[in-house]
């Protein structure tokens, strides 16, 4: 085990694949001799060389469908895009081609392709460079989505990204990127997509944390148990497809309360999106209707006091989870 | 390009009686386009196409059966009825696609060049698109990138001199498309896309320099498409007139003349060509009536390569 930053393990699980697998090899803007705006790929260039670390031009839909191209004709390509706002720009490539090829060609060609971005709220970045978009690549089949929330699942899942043969939209965070985490040394650790992390074990009420709300729920989860000695359970799903619905199923009819917090927007989000799987899988566990917490329906505000009421913290979720247990 | 032509006449008639859904998107009159790029490449190259593209699927070596059962949505198609008229696909021709977003195949054959280039393989990609395409951000995008990495691909814009129904005139500032990859620092070739030999020679001309000179070209291809631009096209943005006078340019006709002319083929041989063409397109349509439907029960397969970590659709 090494305490490093989440970047640091991100920037572990690229090295370590391409050392793995000479076919793997990076494309993003600045990713080189800039090392990455977000530093995630720092030392990379000088390690590898031109050839597999390309500094790009600003052309996010050119860049990964270049991606989805190679990946198709034998390279294990990962993408970084600077803001998962910048997706967009890419939605064509992702959607239309990257997550649609393998079926619209009748499984004769896969996409093995992983495009990073990351996401969230917090750095007064404005309503071009904030959001928290899981919701939309959740909704896309042929898509696999990963979202962790700490380092060592940071790099355990961008490694099985990387070896998977689907295509990959993994979605970190820009908060996390500093956060220390302990992380395995061990290569071959892998985490898989599809399993959820229990965070900590509770009785009374489960919550369900997306990305870096997964921490936030963490911290509720403390506060709830110190004050008001609610026994909290937080599920931290990792991965949004494949997802992970036994565990928060089990937790649910353990708990019979439930709450969902993501960064994202309030409708169509992953909570709407859950909260329609429990009603749907365990209604008749529920003792109260499945809550919902999620970023404010707006664009996201520049303004420092504006913008950090306009994603949740952890006093919305204690507040939430006692008027819950309130109704009964 | 007879079989071309016949498929495609018989792709029509199968449309009209309700047998093949969707769009249809033909080529006719593009056959030299088609068929001059194809000969040109190695069985090692790459061809990536647009959504007009069941020429392409068949001038790789994609037979007519799986082109046509592909067209009826049946089990036996190329794609297994997925991808239908816009979509056709042959990875083991290299046959790369048809793809139904226009411009969006552009980044995607810069791709099959960077891995052609990363692996150190001597292939080329050669890309087709029509003239709409080159409006398109990744048009521009595409060609500066495959310029600045110099990847093996040569980029063959397909004028018919019309946008669906939006004329060149009408949709591009620029009309000289072959100049149109130049401040990206990609050098253009101009073809008569009416006639094989010419496009032919060109195409390998460029495949050439992508492939020896690692650079990538832009050929425009001059053309013109005698039916409309799908089969749902009451054709009111152009002449009939207009029509005519490129019919009398028609690659097929205008091809053979030159070879019977120079007595290469003889009247009864062009006949034979195209009784065998004829004969074969009816063979295709009745092995795609006579392919299953897919079942039911396969709608959710190939979403994902399934394996340790997607072991099936989970909800």
């Amino acid at each position: 085990m090494a305490v490093m930053r989440y970047r640091e393990a991100l920037n572990a699980a690229l090295r370590e694949e391409m050392l793995r697998d000479e076919r793997v090899m990076l494309m993003g803007e600045d990713i080189g001799v800039f090392n990455g705006a977000f530093k995630v790929t720092a030392g990379l260039l000088a390690e590898f060389g031109e050839r597999r670390v390309r500094d790009t031009p600003i052309s996010e839909n050119t860049i990964v469908g270049m991606g989805v191209g190679a990946a198709m004709t034998g390279l294990r390509p990962v993408v970084e895009l600077m803001t998962i706002n910048f997706s967009l720009l890419a939605l064509d490539q992702i959607v239309n081609h990257a997550a649609s090829i393998h079926y619209m060609f009748g499984g004769q060609v896969k996409v093995p392709l992983v495009v990073r971005m990351p996401q969230g709220a917090g750095h007064q970045l404005g309503p071009t460079h904030s959001h928290s978009w899981e919701a939309m690549f959740l909704h896309v089949p042929g898509l696999l989505v990963a979202a962790p929330s700490t380092a060592a699942d940071a790099k355990g899942l961008l490694k099985s990204a990387i070896r998977d043969e689907n295509p990959v939209v993994f979605i970190e965070h820009e908060y996390l990127y500093g956060q220390r985490g302990e992380v395995p040394d061990d290569p071959d650790l892998l985490v898989a997509f599809g399993v959820a992390a229990v965070r900590r074990e509770g009785a009374d009420v489960t919550i369900v944390g997306i990305s870096r709300m997964a921490v936030t729920a963490e911290r509720a989860a403390v506060l709830l148990a110190e004050h008001h000695g609610i026994s909290a359970e937080v599920i931290d799903p990792r991965t949004l497809r494949p997802l992970d619905l036994g565990t928060i199923l089990a937790s649910v009819r353990k708990t019979n309360h439930v709450v969902v917090v993501e960064e994202g927007w309030p409708h169509g989000g992953v909570g709407a999106n859950l909260s329609a799987l429990i009603a749907e899988h365990a209604f008749d566990y529920l003792d109260a209707p499945v809550g919902r917490i999620a970023g404010a329906d707006v664009p996201m505000p520049y303004s420092k006091s504006l913008e950090q009421i306009a994603f949740p913290h952890e006093a919305q979720i204690v507040d939430a989870v006692i008027g819950m247990l309130a109704r009964g | 390009m007879v079989l071309i032509r016949r498929f495609e006449e018989r792709a029509g008639e199968m449309y009209a009686k309700a047998r093949v859904g969707g769009f249809l998107h033909l080529a006719i009159g593009e056959e030299a386009t088609i068929v001059g790029a194809a000969r040109a490449l190695r069985d090692t190259d790459y061809l990536i196409s647009t959504y007009r593209s069941h020429g392409h699927a068949l001038a790789r070596g994609t037979t007519p059966d799986a082109v046509m059962a592909e067209l009826f949505g049946k089990v036996d198609g190329c794609c297994k009825g997925r991808g239908g008229s816009m979509h056709m696909f042959d990875l083991e021709r290299r046959f790369m696609g048809g793809y139904g977003i226009v411009g969006g195949n552009l980044p995607i054959a810069a791709g099959f060049g960077l891995a052609s280039d990363y692996l150190g393989l001597d292939e080329a990609t050669l890309c087709t698109f029509g003239d709409g395409a080159t409006n398109q951000g990744t048009f521009g995008e595409t060609m500066n990138l495959a310029a600045l990495w110099r990847l093996p691909v040569v980029f063959m814009v397909t004028n018919n001199r019309f946008g669906m129904g939006t004329s060149l005139e009408r949709h591009s500032a620029v009309t000289d498309l072959v100049r149109k990859g130049e401040s990206f620092g990609v050098p253009g070739l101009r073809c008569d896309g009416m006639d094989v030999v010419d496009t032919h020679a060109v195409c390998l001309e460029a495949l050439e320099t992508a492939r020896t000179d690692r650079r990538p070209v832009l050929v425009e291809a001059l053309t013109y498409r005698f039916r409309g631009h799908s089969m749902a096209d009451p054709e009111e943005y152009r002449t009939k007139q207009q029509v005519a006078e490129w019919r009398l340019r028609d690659p097929i006709a205008t091809f053979g003349d030159r070879l019977e002319a120079a007595g290469l083929l003889s009247s009864d041989e062009r006949e034979r060509i195209d009784t065998y063409a004829i004969a074969r397109v009816d063979a295709a349509v009745a092995f795609a009536e006579a392919s299953p439907e897919p079942a039911p029960e396969s709608l959710y397969d190939d979403v994902y390569v399934l394996g340790d970590q997607v072991k099936g659709m989970y909800w």
